[in-house]
C-alpha cells in the first residue's frame, strides 16, 4: 500500500516532496524560525539543539519587528531529512516560536554573511591582500600603516573562499556574523 | 472587571477565576505573601505536604483523575529544585500542570542571594513552558497564559517564577477573558482527506489493529466514548501503551491487553503481525517498540497525534494525520458510517482466529502457592474483591507497576495514575493522596514496592492530616524487584545492591501516624486482610508479604523485536546484545 511512500509535498520544485527519510545522507539546511521575543527564547531554542543533540553550523537573531515583539532566529543545521523533520517539529513546538521555515526545501532562498577580516602585513603582501580584496568586493574600513580591517557580504562559501587567500597574507582575527537568510520572491 | 490588587493577590484571584480549588505546596521566605493571601481566603484549599516533589506529583494525581490542571505553590531555590522531578515526570506523561515558585526580589537576582536558585534555568528544559514575570502589570494575564498552555495542545507542566516583590506591588487585575492566547493555538481538527485515506484503508485490510495511548485519556472523556463507539462497531482489535488502559474497557470484547516490553503476547504479536497499525495518541516509545528496524514490519501505519514532534520521530508512518484525537474520531466515524460502515469481513474473521490461537498461549499464567503470596496472586485478589466498586489505582514504578498493568481491569479513562515515561520511583503514594482529594469518597489504591514507597514515605503526615483514607498496597518483596530481575537475567544472577535492607515495621510505622497497619504473608488470609483494608475508614498500609524472587513475565528483552518475547527465563534469549536500558 504504501511501498512507493510518495507524500504530496512542500517542496516548491515538484507537485511531489521525493525526499527519502530513510536516507543516512546528511545535508545542511538554513532554518527560518521567527518568535516571540521575549526574555529567555533563544536559550530555548539552543536548549533543544543540545538537548536533543542537533547540530548548529551558525545561528543568527535579532528583533524584526519591535511593535509586534517579534525576532526572526536564522540556523543553519546538519542533518538527515528525517532529523531536519524532527527539528522542525521540535522547534514549532516551543511556545514562543510562532514559525518554523526550512529555506533550503520550502524555496530558493537569498544567504548572506557578513565577516571582518583583520589582515596584517607589508610590502608585497599588503598590495596583494588589497587586489584580492577589490576582486572580492571587500570594503577596507579600518586602515594602519601595518594591517586592514576588511569587511565583505555574501554567502558563506565566498566568505571561507576569501578566508583561504587571506591565511597567507597574514590573516589575523575574524568575525562572522553566521548567515541571514529569506525566500526568494513573494 | 478590573481592580488593583498586590501580586500575591492576583495569584489567588487568578486561580479562582481558573476554577482552581485545590493547590499543593510548602511554604517558605520567598512565597510568603502568596501564603498571607491563601490565609485570607477559603475558597481555595491548600494541602500542606511534607516535600516539594509530592506536591508535584499529587498535583499530577488529582489532575489525570480529573482532567482539570493541577496547582503547586513552592518557594524559591530548594523549593523550586525539589519540583524538578515532579515536572519532569510530568512533562514526559504530558499532565497538565500550572507550577508557582518563590524568587528572590527582582533587585537581588543574579546575586547568588539566600535561597535564589535560576529557576526558570533550571526548569526549561522540564516544562512546555516558564515565565519569570518581573512586571506586576503582566503578572495576572502571565497566569492565565498558563493555564491556556498547560491544557492546550498537548498538555504538560508550566511554571511561573514570581519575585517576591511582585508579590507585594500592586496592579491591576485582569481576567482570563482578556488574556492574550491566540498566538498558541494548537490544531485540532485532522485533515479531511487524511482521514478518508484512514478510513479507505480501514475497509480493505485483513489484520487491522487499533494502538492506543495516552493521548486519548487526555483528549477527555468523549474521545474514549468514540473510540469505544468505533472500536466495537468495527469489530477491530485493541491494544494500549501504559499510558492508555482505560480509554478502552477491559471487558471490551475487542481487548488484547496491554502491549510492550510486559505486555501481553496476543497484544505484540498482533501488532508485530498487522497489516494496518492505526496509532490513535501513542508515541512510538522504546518500551513500546523494541527494535525498531523490526517493528511490525509488514503494516502500513497511520498515526493520530496533536504533538508533530511524535511524528515521524522514531517510526516512519505512512498516513500522519495531525491533531487531537477526539476530533479526529469524530471525523473518522462520520466519513466510515457515511461510506456504508465497511470492514473486510473475511479478512477479519481469519485475523481474529489467530489471535485466539495467541490468547491460548496464556501468557500471564504463574505457578502459584499454597504458602506464599504470589504477586500475581495478590493482584488478582485485589482486582476481584474491589472492581465494580468507584476505584483509583495509582502505582509507584518497577514489578508492580507492571503486574498491576497486566492484572487489574480499567473501565473508564481517568481511572489509573502511573508514572510511565520518566518512571518516578515515589510517584505513587503521593499521587493516591492527590487522586483522595479530587475525589475524598473514592477508594484510592496505590499499588507500591516497598522500595519505590519509601522515597516518600513522608506523606504519611500529609495523608493523616488531610485526612486521606488512601490504600498503600504494598507487593513487598524486600527487593528492588525489576533491578533484581535485570541482574537475574542479564548480569549473571550478582545482585548488587538491588535488596531493601533495614526495612521499617510497616505496622508499627502505620501506627505512628495514626493510619492502620496490616501485614499478611499466607494467602489464606490474604482476602480477608483485602477486605479489612477496604472497609477501613482511613489510610492504610498494607504490608503483603510476597515472594521474593518472581520475574515479571511475558517479557521483551530490551533491543529484541516483538516476536522474541519471552513467556519465562530463557537465559539463552539474553545472551549478547540485550542489554539496553
Amino acid at each position: 500500500m504504501a511501498a512507493l511512500n510518495i507524500k504530496k509535498g512542500s517542496s516548491s520544485h515538484s507537485a511531489y516532496d521525493l525526499r527519502d527519510f530513510h536516507s543516512e545522507v546528511e545535508r545542511s539546511h538554513t532554518l527560518a524560525v521567527i518568535v516571540e521575543n521575549e526574555p529567555g527564547v533563544l536559550a530555548r531554542v539552543i536548549g533543544l539543539f543540545s538537548g536533543r543533540g542537533y547540530n548548529i553550523d551558525s545561528l543568527t537573531v535579532a528583533e524584526i519587528d519591535h511593535k509586534g515583539h517579534t525576532s526572526r532566529i536564522t540556523i543553519v543545521t546538519r542533518g538527515t531529512e528525517a532529523v531536519i523533520e524532527q527539528i522542525r517539529a521540535q522547534l514549532g513546538r516551543i511556545v514562543p516560536v510562532h514559525e518554523v521555515h526550512d529555506l533550503t526545501t520550502e524555496a530558493t532562498a537569498v544567504e548572506r554573511e557578513l565577516a571582518l577580516f583583520k589582515v596584517a602585513g607589508t610590502g608585497e603582501k599588503r598590495v596583494e591582500a588589497l587586489r584580492l580584496a577589490d576582486i572580492f568586493r571587500a570594503n577596507v574600513v579600518d586602515s594602519t600603516l601595518e594591517s586592514f580591517v576588511f569587511e565583505i557580504t555574501g554567502t558563506s562559501d565566498k566568505i571561507d573562499a576569501f578566508a583561504e587567500l587571506m591565511r597567507p597574507l597574514g590573516l589575523v582575527d575574524v568575525a562572522r556574523t553566521g548567515v541571514a537568510a529569506l525566500a526568494r520572491g513573494v | 472587571m478590573s481592580r488593583q490588587m498586590t501580586g500575591a493577590e492576583m495569584v489567588v484571584q487568578a486561580l479562582k477565576d481558573q476554577g482552581v480549588d485545590t493547590i499543593f505546596g510548602y511554604p517558605g521566605g520567598a512565597v510568603l505573601p502568596i501564603y498571607d493571601a491563601i490565609f485570607q481566603q477559603n475558597d481555595i484549599k491548600h494541602i500542606l505536604v511534607r516535600h516539594e516533589q509530592a506536591a508535584v506529583h499529587m498535583a499530577e494525581g488529582y489532575a489525570r483523575s480529573t482532567g482539570k490542571p493541577g496547582c503547586v505553590l513552592v518557594t524559591s531555590g530548594p523549593g523550586a529544585t525539589n519540583a524538578v522531578t515532579g515536572l519532569t515526570d510530568a512533562l514526559m506523561d504530558s499532565i497538565p500542570l500550572v507550577v508557582f515558585s518563590g524568587q528572590v526580589p527582582t533587585f537581588m537576582i543574579g546575586t547568588d542571594g539566600f535561597q535564589e536558585a535560576d529557576t526558570v534555568g533550571i526548569t526549561r528544559a522540564c516544562t512546555k513552558h516558564n515565565w519569570l514575570v518581573k512586571d506586576p502589570s503582566k503578572l495576572s494575564e502571565t497566569i492565565h497564559q498558563a493555564f491556556h498552555v498547560a491544557t492546550s495542545g498537548r498538555p504538560g507542566p508550566v511554571l511561573i517564577d514570581l519575585p517576591k516583590d511582585v508579590q507585594f506591588a500592586s496592579a491591576e487585575y485582569t481576567g482570563p477573558k482578556t488574556a492574550r492566547t491566540e498566538h498558541y493555538r494548537p490544531k485540532v481538527k485532522g485533515d479531511l482527506d487524511a482521514i478518508t485515506k484512514l478510513v479507505e484503508m480501514m475497509e480493505t485490510a485483513e489484520r487491522p489493529i487499533f494502538y492506543t495511548g495516552g493521548g486519548v485519556i487526555n483528549s477527555g472523556s468523549a474521545a474514549s466514548q468514540l473510540l469505544r463507539e468505533l472500536v466495537d462497531a468495527t469489530g477491530f482489535p485493541i491494544t494500549s501503551t501504559l499510558m492508555g488502559l482505560g480509554a478502552y474497557p477491559a471487558s471490551g470484547k475487542n481487548w488484547l491487553g496491554m502491549l510492550g516490553m510486559h505486555g501481553l503476547y496476543e497484544a505484540n504479536l498482533a501488532m508485530h503481525d498487522c497489516d494496518l497499525m492505526i496509532n490513535l495518541g501513542a508515541r512510538f516509545d522504546d518500551r513500546i517498540t523494541g527494535r525498531v528496524a523490526d517493528f511490525s514490519p509488514n503494516s502500513v501505519k497511520a498515526h493520530v497525534d496533536i504533538d508533530a514532534s511524535s511524528i515521524n520521530k522514531i517510526i516512519q508512518v505512512d498516513l500522519p494525520i495531525l491533531g487531537d484525537i477526539g476530533h479526529v474520531l469524530e471525523d473518522l466515524l462520520k466519513v466510515w458510517k457515511a461510506r456504508g460502515r465497511k470492514t473486510n469481513k473475511e479478512g477479519l474473521g481469519k485475523w481474529w482466529s489467530k489471535i485466539d490461537e495467541w490468547k491460548k498461549v496464556r501468557c500471564l499464567s504463574y505457578t502459584n502457592s499454597d504458602t506464599i503470596i504470589k504477586p500475581q496472586y495478590a493482584l488478582q485478589r485485589l482486582e476481584e474483591l474491589t472492581k465494580g466498586r468507584d476505584r483509583y489505582i495509582t502505582t509507584e514504578v518497577g514489578q508492580h507497576q507492571m503486574w498491576a498493568a497486566q492484572f487489574l481491569g480499567f473501565e473508564a479513562p481517568n481511572r489509573w495514575m502511573t508514572s510511565g515515561g520518566l518512571g518516578t520511583m515515589g510517584y505513587g503514594f503521593p499521587a493516591s493522596i492527590g487522586v483522595q482529594v479530587a475525589h475524598p469518597d473514592a477508594l484510592v489504591i496505590n499499588i507500591a514496592g516497598e522500595a519505590s514507597w519509601l522515597m516518600n514515605m513522608q506523606e504519611m503526615g500529609t495523608a493523616t492530616q488531610f485526612r486521606a483514607p488512601v490504600k498503600q498496597f504494598i507487593l513487598n518483596n524486600e527487593r528492588l524487584g525489576m533491578v533484581r530481575q535485570w541482574q537475574d537475567l542479564l548480569h549473571g544472577g550478582r545482585y548488587s545492591q538491588s535488596w531493601s535492607e533495614s526495612l521499617p515495621d510497616f505496622v508499627k510505622l502505620a501506627e505512628s501516624f495514626g493510619w492502620k497497619g496490616i501485614v499478611v504473608s499466607d494467602p489464606k488470609e490474604l482476602d480477608d486482610a483485602i477486605m479489612e483494608m477496604i472497609e477501613y475508614d482511613g489510610p492504610v498500609l498494607f504490608d503483603c508479604l510476597v515472594e521474593k524472587h518472581e520475574n515479571c513475565f511475558p517479557m521483551i528483552p530490551s533491543g529484541k523485536p516483538h516476536n522474541d518475547m519471552l513467556l519465562s527465563a530463557d537465559a539463552e534469549a539474553f545472551r549478547g546484545g540485550a542489554a539496553l536500558v
